[in-house]
């Protein structure tokens, strides 16, 4: 059995990850800024789902699901269609690719994702480790 | 999802014509201080009077032009208010231009906020974009990518993004003569580089890779040529053509490890993009490794390597690479480039940091940890090969 997508047991089973990855302690050891990690509604998820990750130094120091949008303000907002994450949890599709052509959207300070590449990629590897149960 | 942008491209001898045919009523000119006292400026500018077109020229483009030339030629081309953009160059002024331009026409903004997947950004509204390099070896005119310096900090910045690439490349082998046989054989390197990282890139594609896989033929084949006698027309062509379909190639499946590293070196010691790359390149084919033994393969049977039937096809392209850089007079390591062991080893900290910060180092199949990265250096630097 495993954990359902984008709750909040799936967001501390992500944080556990992290703060279990070398790799990601590495990657991200410079790393600054917590996040929002939005899915918008498409096929089975009916309204806007959000994680939030507080990601500081190679630490994941929080991690919970938000029920209002407005109860932090954090650095970075990442957001795409259910569909789209699903493929990125499912490594068919790269996250640096689906920004690349609109179908992920990040706002925040790029140049620091920029200055990071390989801290996105053991973030992914992370969420990768979780069995997650999706909606359909 | 994927796109694949390329510029119109105008090549073989005499496509340089093309300017005198372009419409519109006034041009700058990027450049630098050595293309002009070559005369292809003055070229460049008669073939666009012949237009109709007016020009100036910024000749201030430096080597791995930082964000305060960019800056300087940006409130220049305002100031003129060009319809079109011509840069006349390398890879340094292909990528100046292209950052001015986007200042120029997007005064809201810095070229620094221009990422790879910024969009929107609706360049053509005041003017287009002509790239027409002097060197075979950056494909700049082909790409959308634009590398500067960051001299405070010492790296190189990777920006630009799909709308950043030139309107029209005009690929003339007339444009490439000049260049010493030095220059011909690092920039000849970038060439090698650019198509077999664009080959095995985790980015690649049914697009890119017949670009890509061509690109390594021209090189092998022509290279040694245009290295020997610069006055060889062919070779030069080739060389020539082969740079630009490298940079439609790996500009459209990206670079990767050989990259990373080779940017650090050249940021931190001042050593030319192609020949910097160049070096990497067997080094990353070694830490890469098996995970791309059925592409080493195709490399391999394409330039028709020869090698005994058991042999490892990684192993025998890092073999035949070094072999053509030594044909060449390339450096194959760090230290033959001349830098002294005391000061690489207080650099060896930045150089991997550099590396580890660079956006290619994630297209590589085999993503290093830091401490393969510092070991990479360390071998590339004695001129070992990778056993790790």
């Amino acid at each position: 059995m495993g954990i359902k997508y984008w709750t909040d047991e799936w967001a501390k089973a992500v944080c556990r990850e992290c703060n279990t990855s070398q790799a990601y302690k590495e990657a991200a050891k410079k790393w600054e800024g917590d996040m929002y990690f939005v899915t918008e509604p498409e096929g089975p998820v009916k309204e806007r789902l959000v994680v939030y990750m507080d990601l500081w130094h190679g630490e994941c120091r929080s991690a919970c699901r938000i029920t209002d949008e407005s109860e932090k303000s954090p650095a970075y907002r990442l957001s795409a269609p259910y569909g789209v994450w699903k493929q990125i949890l499912e490594k068919k599709l790269d996250a640096v690719q689906a920004m690349m052509t609109g179908r992920l959207n990040v706002k925040g300070d790029m140049a620091q994702i920029m200055g990071m590449p390989r801290a996105a990629i053991e973030l992914t590897n992370c969420t990768l480790l979780i069995d997650t149960e999706f909606p359909d | 999802m994927w796109y694949f942008v390329s510029p119109e491209v105008v090549f073989g001898p005499d496509s340089a014509i093309r300017l005198s045919q372009l419409q519109g009523k006034s041009a700058f000119i990027v450049t630098d201080a050595n293309i002009v006292k070559l005369g292809l400026v003055d070229l460049v500018k008669g073939l666009l009077s012949q237009a109709g077109i007016e020009s100036t020229i910024f000749d201030g483009v430096e080597p791995d032009p930082s964000i305060e030339t960019v800056r300087k030629g940006a409130a220049l081309m305002s100031e003129y208010g060009p319809d079109w953009v011509v840069a006349v160059g390398g890879g340094s002024v292909m990528d100046a231009a292209k950052a001015m331009r986007v200042e120029y026409e997007r005064p809201d903004m810095t070229i620094e906020e221009v990422f790879s997947w910024t969009s929107g950004l609706g360049l053509g509204a005041k003017s287009r974009l002509i790239c027409i390099p002097t060197t075979s070896g950056t494909g700049a005119e082909a790409t959308w990518m634009i590398v500067l310096s960051d001299t405070a900090e010492r790296r190189k910045l990777g920006l630009g993004c799909r709308e950043t690439i030139p309107d029209i490349a005009i690929v003339d082998p007339a444009f490439a003569m000049a260049m010493p046989p030095g220059l011909t054989a690092q920039t000849g390197m970038d060439v090698l580089t650019h198509a077999i990282e664009g080959f095995t890139s985790t980015w690649r594609n049914d697009i890119s890779d017949g670009l890509c896989l061509r690109a390594i033929q021209l090189v092998f084949q022509y290279l040694p040529r245009a290295c020997r006698d610069g006055q060889d027309m062919e070779a030069r062509e080739k060389m020539h053509n082969a740079a630009c379909i490298a940079g439609m190639g790996f500009g459209n499946s990206m670079p990767a490890l050989a990259h990373a590293a080779g940017h650090s070196l050249g940021a931190v010691f001042h050593v030319p993009h192609g020949r910097a790359v160049g070096l990497f390149l067997p080094y990353s084919i070694e830490f890469i490794g098996e995970a791309h033994d059925e592409l080493w393969a195709e490399i391999a049977h394409s330039i028709r390597l020869e090698m005994p039937k058991e042999a490892k096809a990684g192993p025998a392209l890092a073999r035949a690479i070094r072999g053509l850089a030594s044909s060449i007079k390339e450096p194959l390591s760090i230290k033959e480039i001349g830098i002294p062991p005391d000061s690489f080893e207080n650099s060896l900290e930045k150089l991997v940091d550099n590396a580890f910060a660079d956006a290619t180092l994630i297209m590589a199949a085999r993503v290093p940890s830091t401490e393969e990265v510092e070991k990479l250096f360390r071998y590339a630097y004695d001129g070992t090969s990778i056993d790790f």
